[in-house]
């Protein structure tokens, strides 16, 4: 009936202009400039010539800068709100607690940063040397870069389309001084666009060792996991493993567990089975996860008793394991 | 004014009376459950309200599934896309989504900038809504491509405009709703005003109230901003379980009256109504 009938073709991941014309083929494409669409397009000139197929300019400085990066991570997971980044922290602290091991955050939620205040460092600032920006040391082996620290006021909404998102993500990439990481973990925004095409195409080059997804148990949210292991595929990048995030709440009053998103169709152990993914575990429902996210402090080093701690490194073990692999 | 701008868009929509943007800025705060509650609630707010809900989300469409409409076809009419009615013959809940368009639910749509423009474009303008009372919007995340191609398509409507904006208690999600204020500001969109989601949660078993997002934070901002403040919901499982099963048709319009939530929403939605209706007068 229309295009989304067909099977969609995955865009090219490098930018489509933001004055394009809705067919576009995508600057890199054999028909730039050539395809019907094109006609009246003002990049038209620039796409036949073929000077847009070269490869983005920036690709071989990412390379450069990423190859001293051992492992990088992507947590991602189709809906908001399910704790990417309350996992992306937990699991950025859990790395460096190991004091030889160097890690890096690096949050491409451009219009939502929430890992500086989960982090508890929301009012730095990015400072630049000449080697390039410095990411903000939550400790001295915790290196973390978001574009919250360069708004002038948490209040700003970062009101962007693509192209300008890409451009950010590029140079979070090749102009942040990561130095020697062994693990760098990406933050994303809820679902399959702009940042995702850009995180994957810029890296794809140095290698994403892998992705974390992350879910809550009901359907409406394993719906939109479907749909990135889908895009995971699509693009080639191995899913790590799925983690159900709160799944089930324990009443401090009477210590009954009780289901506050059923899980009405299996919930995410189902799901990794039927889509043959690794299933690495479920984290209960903590009000005390959510309180420490907003003061900005360790919930692992903070309650080591809770359940959830014991589920949230279990999981962390789990990729570990992963990883070596 | 500029709703005299002879555009496909503003042809289509100019018998619509009141197009309510529902937005948050952070994900999983329950925008597509309050806009669904919203369509609901404002279509019993009489017996012959007619009411659209279009999904904007297209890379994460919950809309369907939570009308029990997962897996309805859209038809192509001389006149348009005719919308999916979740109330059968009756024909006053109309609703239009990216993932009536999919021929599988697990398809992703991986899509940049340009083609959801255009996706959004012809949901506004190809879809045949036909005379309505409201038409709530259901938006992703964030401020970015699909809201701003949202507010350009519908210029030549702005006066029909108005936004919901809805947030957790807990600190991580008043900051994007802070940001996702600053945008209805910058973009001259009126408020309507703020719910609180997921404020408490009642233990079914000794209906003890937990804080799990803690509470109040919805309120305090609403105070600070000078925004009418809606009123606050708890997380209700009944509800979450309603909106979540597959197979409801139009027993939903039923079940919802039926949950902890709906009264304290009926409320909202007569708030809803009455802004709406001083601001024509």
């Amino acid at each position: 009936m229309i295009a989304v009938q067909q099977p969609v073709p995955l865009p090219d991941a490098l930018q489509v202009p933001s004055n394009a014309p809705e067919h576009c083929p995508g600057t890199q494409s054999e028909l730039a400039g050539k395809a019907d669409a094109c006609a009246g397009c003002p990049n038209q000139d620039v796409c036949a010539s073929g000077a847009t197929r070269a490869p983005d300019p920036a690709v071989p400085l990412v390379r450069e800068r990423m190859a001293t990066v051992k492992h990088k991570i992507l947590v991602l997971s189709g809906k908001g709100g399910v704790g990417k980044s309350t996992f992306t922290a937990q699991l950025g602290w859990a790395f460096a607690a190991d004091e030889d091991a160097q890690t890096g955050i690096m949050d491409v939620d451009i219009c939502g940063p929430s890992i500086p205040t989960i982090l508890g460092i929301a009012s730095e600032q990015v400072h630049s040397s000449s080697s390039g920006w410095s990411p903000v040391y939550v400790q001295d082996n915790l290196g973390v870069m978001s574009v919250g620290f360069m708004l002038p006021s948490s209040k700003d909404a970062v009101m962007w389309r693509g192209p300008k998102k890409n451009g950010l993500i590029s140079q979070f990439l090749k102009d942040v001084d990561w130095g020697n990481l062994d693990y760098l973990i990406v933050d994303t925004p809820p679902g399959t666009s702009d940042e995702h095409l850009s995180i994957v195409s810029y890296l794809k080059e140095s290698g994403i060792d892998g992705a974390v997804l992350i879910t809550t148990p009901q359907e409406v949210a394993l719906q939109d996991v479907r749909r990135e292991i889908d895009f995971c595929r699509k693009v080639g990048i191995r899913v790590l493993g799925l983690v159900e995030n709160m799944s089930g709440f324990v009443c401090p009053n009477c210590k009954n567990e009780s289901q506050i998103f059923k899980p009405s169709t299996g919930g995410g152990r189902r799901l990794a089975e039927d889509m043959k993914v690794p299933f690495l575990g479920a984290v209960p429902l903590d009000p005390r996860i959510g309180k420490s996210a907003d003061y900005g402090i360790s919930f692992l080093d903070e309650y080591p008793d809770s359940p959830a701690t014991t589920a949230y490194l279990d999981i962390i073990d789990k990729i570990k394991e992963q990883l070596e692999n | 004014m500029a709703s005299t701008a002879d555009t496909p868009v503003a042809r289509r929509l100019q018998h619509v009376k009141h197009i309510i943007i529902v937005c948050s800025g952070k994900g999983g705060v329950g925008k597509s459950s309050i806009s669904a509650q919203l369509a609901l609630s404002l279509r019993s707010s009489s017996p012959t309200a007619k009411i659209g809900i279009l999904d904007v989300d297209l890379t994460g469409p919950s809309i369907p599934r939570m009308l029990g409409l997962d897996g309805h076809p859209v038809h192509q009419s001389s006149d348009g896309w005719v919308p999916v009615y979740a109330d059968g013959s009756e024909a006053r809940l109309a609703c239009m989504s990216v993932g009536f368009l999919l021929k599988k639910k697990e398809d992703s749509v991986v899509w940049r900038g340009p083609k959801k423009n255009a996706m959004i474009r012809q949901f506004l303008s190809d879809v045949r809504w036909g005379e309505l009372d409201y038409l709530v919007i259901d938006t992703p995340p964030g401020t970015s491509d699909e809201h701003i191609s949202l507010m350009e398509h519908m210029a030549p409507v702005a006066s029909h405009l108005s936004a919901v904006i809805v947030t957790t208690p807990q600190a991580v999600a008043l900051l994007d709703a802070m940001k996702c204020l600053s945008f209805t500001r910058a973009v001259s969109l009126p408020v309507l005003g703020l719910i609180e989601n997921m404020s408490g949660y009642v233990c079914p078993c000794c209906g003890e109230i937990s804080n799990i997002f803690s509470t109040g934070g919805g309120q305090e901002m609403a105070r600070r901003e000078g925004l009418k403040f809606l009123g606050s919901l708890p997380v209700d499982s009944d509800l979450v379980t309603l909106l979540d099963a597959a197979e409801i048709s139009f027993e939903l319009l039923r079940q919802y009256q039926q949950t902890s939530t709906a009264p304290l929403f009926a409320k909202i939605a007569e708030e809803i109504v009455r802004t709406l209706s001083d601001k024509e007068t």
